[in-house]
């Protein structure tokens, strides 16, 4: 299964509304709960990820038997050093992202810790790939 | 704990999910933020919290937290009661601060998960 999403940068209300749909997709197929619990932290944190720093942005994700593959593509500033950005408490989040209860530099954390595959490439000035994988068997 | 005897201890509101207390409460974590609410792993845990938006909502789905406390009458959102509401979260309200919101329910008995 194949689902698609498109994320606009600054829009905080909406930010975890994938994750939210995802969550609903995952229990009626009957995901065991750690794992639905594991898949939809690392998307929500990449979600507000997208929305905190990006100008826009498409989350793709594909359900299989075997995982969940997610894909963030966004438009933004992209990260310089993306070393430093995985270190817990670095941060760059404007002071309207942490107004919102995130940006202390736990997210890709987060996502590193629930995830079983984590990979990031970005293009400063042009925006960040994410891949994220979280194996179901 | 039940909820609606934490309830009496707040003397709090509750802003959804009236007709699900009788849930058992064991533990509460009290942080405003969020990325640290996603790392619990644990049953029968409240949030307790002074962040009153739809991001405490979201976040309270997104880690299985099945009820939560906003401290200090901060206002709460009719878009925050029915994200409540639809993911079956009984979301309260007190006027009490976080400090003392904590202090008595760790005085009731509720754990803490650190």
């Amino acid at each position: 299964m194949k689902l698609e999403f498109e994320i606009h940068g600054g829009d905080f209300v909406n930010a975890g509304s994938a994750s939210s749909k995802v969550k609903s997709i995952l229990k009626q197929l009957n995901i065991n709960s750690e794992l639905i619990k594991k898949t939809v932290i690392s998307l929500y944190e990449a979600e507000v990820n997208v929305v905190a720093h990006a100008d826009k942005g498409k989350i793709t994700i594909n359900i299989s038997s075997s995982a969940v593959d997610i894909e963030v593509n966004d438009r933004g500033p992209g990260i310089e050093d993306i070393e430093l950005a995985m270190k817990d408490g670095y941060s760059t989040a404007t002071e309207e992202v942490r107004e919102m209860g995130f940006g202390a530099g736990m997210g890709l954390s987060n996502i590193r810790r629930n995830s079983d595959f984590f990979e990031i490439d970005s293009t400063p000035g042009r925006g960040t790939k994410a891949k994220i994988r979280i194996k179901l068997s | 704990m039940k909820l609606n005897k934490l309830v009496n201890i707040l003397n709090a509101k509750v802003l959804a999910g009236k007709d699900k207390l009788d849930r058992e409460v064991e533990f509460a974590f009290s942080s405003d933020l969020m990325s640290d609410v996603l790392t619990l792993n644990n049953d029968k845990v409240i949030l307790l919290t002074g962040l009153s938006n739809i991001q405490s909502i979201r976040t309270a789905e997104m880690a299985d937290i099945n009820q939560l406390v906003i401290v200090r009458n901060k206002k709460v959102s009719g878009d925050m009661i029915r994200l409540a509401e639809e993911n079956k979260i009984v979301l309260l309200s007190t006027e009490k601060s976080l400090f003392r919101t904590s202090g008595l329910l760790f005085d009731k008995g509720i754990k803490a998960l650190f």
